[in-house]
């Protein structure tokens, strides 16, 4: 037996039982094949020879000796940069599901040592957070079916589609109609809209994906869907395509793209759906944009208009504006003229006690067409850890709140809300974003949900994964390596974005027939809304039920 | 479910005779109450004129309210004409704290022009509602206009209908709306009785709104004077009408445009369809929602019936020329309108817009998918 001599241990030596996944390696099926070391994003296993030993006795002989055995086994890296992230690649390429990671419920002690070397943690996906969230726990509880007869959500019509851009009050429709004078433009589009995500952030394969997806949705199915691109504009030729107007262009504070939109105005064949102004972001309020150089490859580069592999932080706030009122009078105007004052142009925000600001001032601004708060359950491509944990504000009591202000008002239908941040977290998409609709919001932006639902994103609200902005995610979604994203084919993304659509239409029918509702989407509806919490239901103004 | 009965006649008649259609259609509601609204009005006992006087109906529940309602309505310049006694026999009448049931003639002020008498009448009512509410509700007052007598009251309507003794043809009309049931949907108030009125305009609803909050909201938010209440889901069908007619002052085809748009496809091939595709925007809050069929009625005594989106009601209407009825049931129509060649009854669909004009020689019907004369976006 050996002794236990001097050990030194690290401040950040950890064992694989610290760790927040332990890998569990089952010999007796292992063939020693080495996929599951050459597929880990982070190295995380590895194969190894080990030695045991076996005390022998030979009672007869008396004699005392050892045998040796050798045998080779997969082991897991201790460190931090090498901790096993959950993802499960490894599970997925062994052939005889010898190897899996299990996930530690003892606590684990890498998030006291994520942050060698002074670098504080920065990670993808949102607020560590698990369980259910206020929206999960709205109920629809308003059932007119009892007391006049139901809508049949299988046989009869539905309207479930929503406006985007300003509303003039009907007093001044009509007499700017009958003057001939400018109306603002206004789109019917899907409630819900797949999330700004980046080209940078996602992959180009993701990407095609989604927009082959979209398209399908509006031309074979009929469900209006649009999507936006986030920061880091969009690809030339789908700027100059048909398919421009299902995309939302957004600009951020780093402008990163614009040159390239801008150069393609007088070769697009029609207008994009919205213009996105992003004022901030709900996984991390008061931090700009974020692609770290892992994911600067020379197509972004290009895009960007920068040299390859190098971080592009954007600046937190729009460099050329000095306040809320200048912002959204001098951005949202001139982004209104560049494309004719036929684009509906709207801010996104973070969710923040000053929202209603943010709201109020856009009310007076005759080219404001809405307003896309995003709240604390915002996803990200990259963050710092303690900006997606703990800054921002919910976004059910957010909304509510600009949306009651609206209501006295009387202003509820000129500026549309739109409403983001943790829609679909536990996988309950179409019941979190009607509640929001129900509460006032006129639609809702999902990102992570679509990355998870359409292509297979393995992120959960338990750190799992959330590699995101490093570009080495498993599945490929945001990842800038072709050896990575070919592994994800967009014919398969824009099936699922297909499936996924056509499921959350079905979902609101489901929802809206039992309260009677179908010429129009349940906006606002807040009668229908009950609660099992009654500080909760005094919050957003609806009922408790228990 | 409500039961709907309207009659329109060149010669005036007794609203007796639309209770009746009522008690045909008995089986579809519950007693809960009765809502009747007459123009046209008549009286055996006085010469009514409609250019030069106005009618206050409502209900003072104590002797209090009487005499605070005869100082009040003094106070503002009202010379009482009329007071119209019913004959009442109160052991039919479920409810035991009915004092006095008011209809009664009023000489219009003098020197008023049209609008602000308008504005002063609606004022005045919703004073004397705000009045009595503040007295324990002891005061309710359901329209004060020219030529508009409106009973609201708890219990079957051909009951009431006895209790007020309204067969003794000394109260007739030649347009009566009648409604049966109280908005049990939210519980029991006079106030919530259809036929709900404003500035002139009625109407009354078979059916649930169920896109009521988000309307009512909107309703309130325009700081309208009058667009308040709100103890039943339908009475925003009466502020829209309203609000169509009298705010935006668009022509009457609109209503139907602004409650259940046509669909952007429809809208495509429509020729005001790219005008109706921004009035739908616009108006996107009033869009109503759920099975309705509403009646209204005007002060030029037009009657109007339209249905919700997907004719999830029935409703009829039938006539003869001089002598129309809508009802929300046949049986109801045969009560009112006999002799009529029940060939020629119309059955609205999702689309159509009934109108009985007020020289009842022929109906209108207009359909959504027909242009009308809009002279202001021409």
């Amino acid at each position: 037996m050996d002794s236990v001599r001097s050990v030194y241990t690290s401040p950040s030596s950890l064992t694989y039982c610290d760790l927040p996944w332990i890998i569990q390696h089952r010999e007796d099926r292992c063939t020693l094949c080495g996929r599951c070391t050459a597929v880990c994003p982070v190295n995380a296993i590895y194969l190894t020879y080990r030695r045991q030993r076996v005390p022998k006795l030979d009672v007869l002989k008396k004699k005392r000796g050892n045998e040796y055995r050798h045998f080779v086994g997969i082991r897991q890296h201790t460190s931090i940069e090498k901790k096993c992230i959950g993802c499960g690649m490894c599970s997925s390429v062994c052939p005889n599901e010898a190897i899996g990671p299990v996930p530690n419920t003892n606590e684990h002690r890498t998030v006291f040592h994520q942050n060698q070397k002074g670098e504080a943690w920065k990670r993808g996906g949102r607020r560590n957070k698990s369980g259910a969230t206020i929206l999960d726990r709205i109920a629809f509880d308003r059932i007119s079916m009892l007391t006049d007869p139901a809508l049949d959500a299988g046989r009869h019509e539905f309207s479930l589609n929503t406006i985007l851009g300003r509303v003039l009050p009907p007093e001044e429709f009509l007499r700017r109609k009958m003057a001939g004078e400018w109306i603002p433009p206004t789109r019917e589009i899907f409630p819900f809209i797949i999330g700004s995500m980046s080209f940078g952030a996602l992959s180009p394969n993701m990407w095609l994906g989604l927009l082959q997806g979209v398209a399908y949705c509006n031309e074979v199915l009929g469900i209006p869907v649009v999507m936006a691109t986030g920061e880091g504009g969009c690809p030339p030729w789908v700027l100059k395509s048909p398919f421009l107007k299902y995309i939302i262009l957004q600009i951020a504070s780093g402008y990163f793209g614009w040159d390239e939109i801008i150069r393609a105005i007088p070769e697009m064949q029609c207008d994009p759906a919205a213009i996105e102004i992003k004022y901030g972001q709900g996984a991390k309020p008061g931090d700009g944009g974020l692609l770290m150089w892992f994911k600067v490859s020379k197509l972004i580069a290009r895009l960007r208009g920068v040299p390859e592999g190098v971080d592009l932080p954007s600046p937190p706030v729009h460099q050329t504006l000095y306040s809320i009122e200048e912002s959204v009078m001098k951005m949202i105007q001139t982004l209104s003229m560049a494309f004719g004052f036929r684009v509906p142009v709207y801010p996104k925000i973070s969710g923040s006690t000053s929202a209603k600001a943010v709201l109020n001032n856009l009310v007076r601004n005759p080219y404001a067409g809405g307003l896309l708060i995003d709240g604390i359950d915002g996803g990200t491509g990259a963050a710092y850890n303690v900006s997606m944990d703990a800054t921002g504000h919910p976004i059910a009591s957010n909304l509510r709140e600009c949306y009651l202000d609206l209501v006295a008002q009387g202003r509820q239908n000129e500026i549309p809300l739109f409403a983001a941040g943790g829609i679909g977290k536990n996988g309950n998409v179409t019941q979190n974003g009607m509640a929001l609709i129900m509460l006032g919001a006129s639609g809702v932006h999902m990102g992570k949900y679509i990355m998870q639902a359409c292509a297979g994103c393995l992120g959960n609200e338990m750190g799992r994964c959330n590699v995101c902005n490093i570009g080495i995610c498993p599945k490929g979604i945001t990842s800038q390596n072709p050896k990575l994203y070919r592994r994800l084919d967009p014919d398969d993304v824009a099936q699922r974005v297909a499936d996924v659509f056509m499921a959350i239409r079905t979902e609101m029918k489901k929802i809206m027939a039992p309260l009677g509702r179908s010429q129009s989407l349940p906006i606002g509806m807040s009668d229908a809304l009950g609660i099992d919490d009654a500080d909760v239901a005094k919050r957003l103004n609806i009922k408790y039920i228990c | 479910m409500c039961r709907l009965a309207l009659k329109s006649s060149d010669t005036p008649f007794s609203p007796y005779e639309v209770l009746l259609a009522m008690e045909a259609m008995q089986e579809g509601y519950d007693g809960s109450g009765l809502g009747l609204l007459m123009r046209g009005v008549q009286f055996t006992d006085f010469n009514y004129e409609k250019d030069k006087q106005v009618i206050l109906s409502g209900i003072a529940h104590t002797e209090e309210a009487l005499s605070r309602l005869n100082g009040l309505m003094e106070n503002r310049g009202f010379v009482q004409k009329y007071d119209h006694e019913f004959t009442v026999h109160p052991e039919l009448i479920e409810a035991s704290d009915r004092f006095k049931y008011i209809v009664r003639v009023y000489r219009k002020p003098e020197n008023m022009d049209e609008a602000d008498l308008e504005e002063y009448l609606m004022q005045t009512r919703l004073f004397l509602r705000k009045d009595g509410e503040e007295h324990g509700g002891d005061l309710t007052v359901f329209s004060f206009w020219s030529d508009v007598v409106m009973i609201k009251e708890v219990g079957w309507p051909l009951a009431v209908g006895d209790a007020l003794s309204l067969d003794d043809n000394r109260i007739m009309a030649r347009v009566v709306m009648a409604q049966g049931r109280q908005n049990t949907n939210y519980g029991i108030n006079l106030y919530a009785c259809h036929p709900f009125f404003i500035q002139g305009i009625s109407t009354m609803t078979n059916g649930e709104n169920t896109a009521f909050v988000p309307i009512k909201e909107w309703l309130e938010g325009k700081n309208i004077p009058g667009y308040t209440g709100y103890q039943s889901d339908s009475e925003v069908f009466t502020h829209i009408l309203h609000y169509v007619t009298r705010k935006l002052k668009l022509p009457l085809q609109v209503y139907k445009h602004v409650i259940t748009p046509l669909k952007s496809e429809e809208l495509k091939n429509h020729p005001q369809g790219d005008f109706l595709q921004g009035l739908r925007v616009a108006c996107r809050r009033l869009i109503i929602d759920g099975p309705n069929a509403v009646i209204a009625t005007l002060p030029d005594e037009t009657s109007m019936l339209v249905m919700d989106a997907k004719k999830m009601r029935p409703a009829i209407v039938g006539g003869k020329p001089g002598t129309w009825a809508i009802a929300s049931e046949m049986c109801g129509m045969m009560a009112m309108v006999p002799d009529r060649d029940p060939a020629f009854d119309f059955q609205p669909m999702r689309e159509h817009t009934v109108i009985i004009p007020p020289d009842r020689k022929e109906l209108q019907i207009w359909t959504q998918f027909d242009p009308f004369t809009l002279p202001q976006a021409a």
